[in-house]
C-alpha cells in the first residue's frame, strides 16, 4: 500500500528546510484585504506535515523558531506565532499515530481541529494584549485544512524518489 | 502513550518529552510576549531579525510588483497613445485657429495704425470696409461700403496708416467708388521730401507703379527719394506718404526723364481704408487761374500739368 510505504519515503534535511523555507515565503507574500484573511497559514501546515509524517525530525524547537520568524514577518509580538505554533507541533506530535490511521479527507478534520486550536492560542495572546479577539484568523483555518489534501500530496509527490532511468 | 514512552525512552535517547518540550516554549513564548508586550526590549532583536529577513520579503514582493510594473507599462502605452492621438488633433485644431489669429493679429494692427494716424491728422476721417474690388483688371478701382448716406463726397482721399491710396470717384447711396493712385492717370500732386520739388505724380495702371511725368532730365530727383502729398489741391491732405522713386530713366532722346515709383501705402492690401472727410478748404482762387485749377477739384482723372 502506499500509505504503508509513506514512512519509507525519504525525507532529507535539505529537502524538509527548503519546505519551510518555500512555506514561509508564501507566507510573506504581499497578501491584503480579504486574500489576507483567507489566506491559509501555509507554514502551520508545513509543519503540521513534517510534525505527523516525520516526527523525530521535526518538533517543538524548529516550530518556535520558525513561530519567531513569522512574528517578524507580521510584527505581531515576539512569541505570538510561536507560542501558537509550538502548541500546534505538539499537537501534531502527540496525534501522529492517529492521523495516519486516516485517508487524507479525515486528515482535513484533525488538521482543522488542531489549527483551530494554535489559532486559539494566538487569538487569546491577541486579547489578552490588545484587547479584543481578532476573528479574521479563524477563516484562515478553514482554508488551511482545504489545502491540507493537495500539500501533502505535492509533499509526497516531491519526496518520492525519482525513477532510475536505466531500470528495467 | 505508554508504547510511545517506553519506545522513546529505552533504545533512542531523544531528549525531554513532548510536554516538557511544551511547556518549556511556551513559558519562554509567554516570556517573550511579556518582555514584548510590557516593556519592549525587543526592539533591537526585532530590527536585526527583521534585517536579516528582508531580502526574501522583497523577493516574494517581487512578482507582484513586477507584475503591476509590466501593467502599468502597456496600460501607460494604450494611454500615451491616445494622448498622442488626441494631441495631433488638438495641434492641428490649434493651427488653424492660430492662422485666424495671425490675420487678427495684422488686421489689428493695422487698425490701430489707423487709429493713431485719425489722432494724428488734423482733419476728421471715417474708416469703411473695402465691399468690392473692381473685376476689370484694367481698372484700379474698389468698392467701399461707406456712400452718400455717410456723407461721402465724390473727391475725398482715401487713406490707410501708410499714406494715400486713392480718391473717392463715385458715390452711391451705401458705396463708394474709389480710384486707386495706380489707376491709369490718376493724378496726385506731390512733393519730394528731400528736397521739397513740387511735382504730379500719376498711375501708370499697373498696380505696383506710378510714374513721376513731365520732369526735365535735369530734376534733382534721386532713386529713393520718398513722394509726400504737397496738399495743393485741396483734396489730399499735406504730408502723407505716396510713393518712392525706384528708377530714373534718363534718356537725352526725350525731353522728359521716365522716372518710376512704387507706392508706398497698402494700396492692393487691407480691408480696411480711412476716407478723408473734411480737409480745411483753401482760400479761393484768383478769377484768371481758376480754369486750370478746376480740374482736380471735380476729383476723376484729373490731369494736372506741372505748375
Amino acid at each position: 500500500m502506499a500509505r504503508d510505504r509513506e514512512f519509507l519515503l525519504p525525507a532529507g534535511r535539505v529537502f524538509i528546510a527548503l519546505s519551510f523555507v518555500a512555506a514561509v515565503l508564501l507566507e510573506w507574500l504581499p497578501w491584503s484585504g480579504w486574500a489576507l484573511a483567507l489566506r491559509p497559514d501555509f507554514v502551520g501546515l508545513v509543519l503540521l506535515y513534517w510534525c505527523t509524517h516525520k516526527p523525530h525530525r521535526v518538533g517543538i524547537g524548529i516550530a518556535w523558531v520558525l513561530g519567531i520568524l513569522v512574528d517578524v514577518a507580521d510584527s505581531s509580538l515576539f512569541g505570538q506565532h510561536a507560542l501558537a505554533y509550538a502548541v500546534l507541533a505538539f499537537g501534531g506530535l502527540t496525534l501522529n499515530r492517529r492521523v495516519q490511521m486516516f485517508n487524507l479527507r479525515e486528515q482535513s478534520v484533525h488538521v482543522f481541529g488542531l489549527l483551530m486550536l494554535s489559532y486559539s492560542v494566538y487569538a487569546i495572546v491577541h486579547w489578552q494584549v490588545r484587547g479584543y479577539v481578532a476573528w479574521e484568523y479563524f477563516l484562515g483555518g478553514i482554508t488551511s485544512s482545504l489545502l491540507w489534501t493537495p500539500l501533502t500530496l505535492l509533499l509526497q509527490l516531491l519526496r518520492r524518489p525519482r525513477r532510475n532511468p536505466n531500470e528495467l | 502513550m505508554t508504547l510511545e514512552d517506553t519506545r522513546t525512552l529505552r533504545f533512542f535517547n531523544r531528549g525531554p518529552s513532548g510536554w516538557a518540550r511544551l511547556i518549556f516554549f511556551s513559558v519562554l513564548s509567554l516570556l517573550l510576549l511579556f518582555v514584548d508586550a510590557r516593556y519592549r526590549y525587543l526592539e533591537s532583536t526585532r530590527q536585526v531579525i527583521a534585517v536579516v529577513i528582508y531580502p526574501f520579503q522583497r523577493l516574494t514582493a517581487l512578482p507582484g510588483e513586477m507584475a503591476s510594473d509590466i501593467g502599468a507599462y502597456f496600460s501607460l502605452q494604450h494611454h500615451l497613445l491616445a494622448d498622442n492621438t488626441q494631441l495631433h488633433l488638438q495641434h492641428d485644431a490649434d493651427a488653424a485657429q492660430l492662422q485666424q489669429l495671425q490675420t487678427l493679429q495684422a488686421e489689428n494692427a493695422q487698425l490701430h495704425a489707423l487709429l493713431e494716424l485719425k489722432q494724428r491728422a488734423g482733419y476728421t476721417m471715417q474708416a469703411a470696409q473695402i465691399a468690392y474690388v473692381e473685376r476689370d483688371i484694367f481698372k484700379r478701382k474698389l468698392f467701399v461700403d461707406k456712400g452718400a448716406q455717410a456723407n461721402v463726397q465724390a473727391g475725398q482721399a482715401v487713406v490707410d496708416n501708410i499714406g494715400v491710396v486713392g480718391q473717392v470717384t463715385r458715390v452711391y447711396p451705401w458705396l463708394s467708388e474709389v480710384t486707386l493712385v495706380t489707376d491709369k492717370d490718376n493724378a496726385v500732386p506731390i512733393q519730394v521730401v528731400r528736397n521739397g520739388l513740387r511735382a504730379v505724380i500719376f498711375g501708370s495702371g499697373n498696380i505696383s507703379e506710378l510714374e513721376l511725368r513731365y520732369q526735365p532730365l535735369s530734376a534733382d530727383i534721386e532713386v529713393g527719394d520718398e513722394l509726400v502729398t504737397s496738399g495743393m489741391d485741396g483734396t489730399y491732405p499735406p504730408a502723407l506718404p505716396v510713393a518712392k522713386v525706384i528708377k530714373i530713366e534718363r534718356d537725352s532722346a526725350y525731353p522728359f526723364a521716365h522716372i518710376t515709383c512704387v507706392p508706398l501705402a497698402g494700396v492692393d492690401r487691407h480691408r480696411t481704408l480711412l476716407i478723408v472727410s473734411s480737409v480745411p478748404p483753401l482760400p479761393e482762387l484768383p478769377p484768371s487761374e481758376a480754369e486750370s485749377k478746376e480740374a482736380p477739384r471735380s476729383g476723376k482723372n484729373a490731369k494736372r500739368v506741372k505748375p
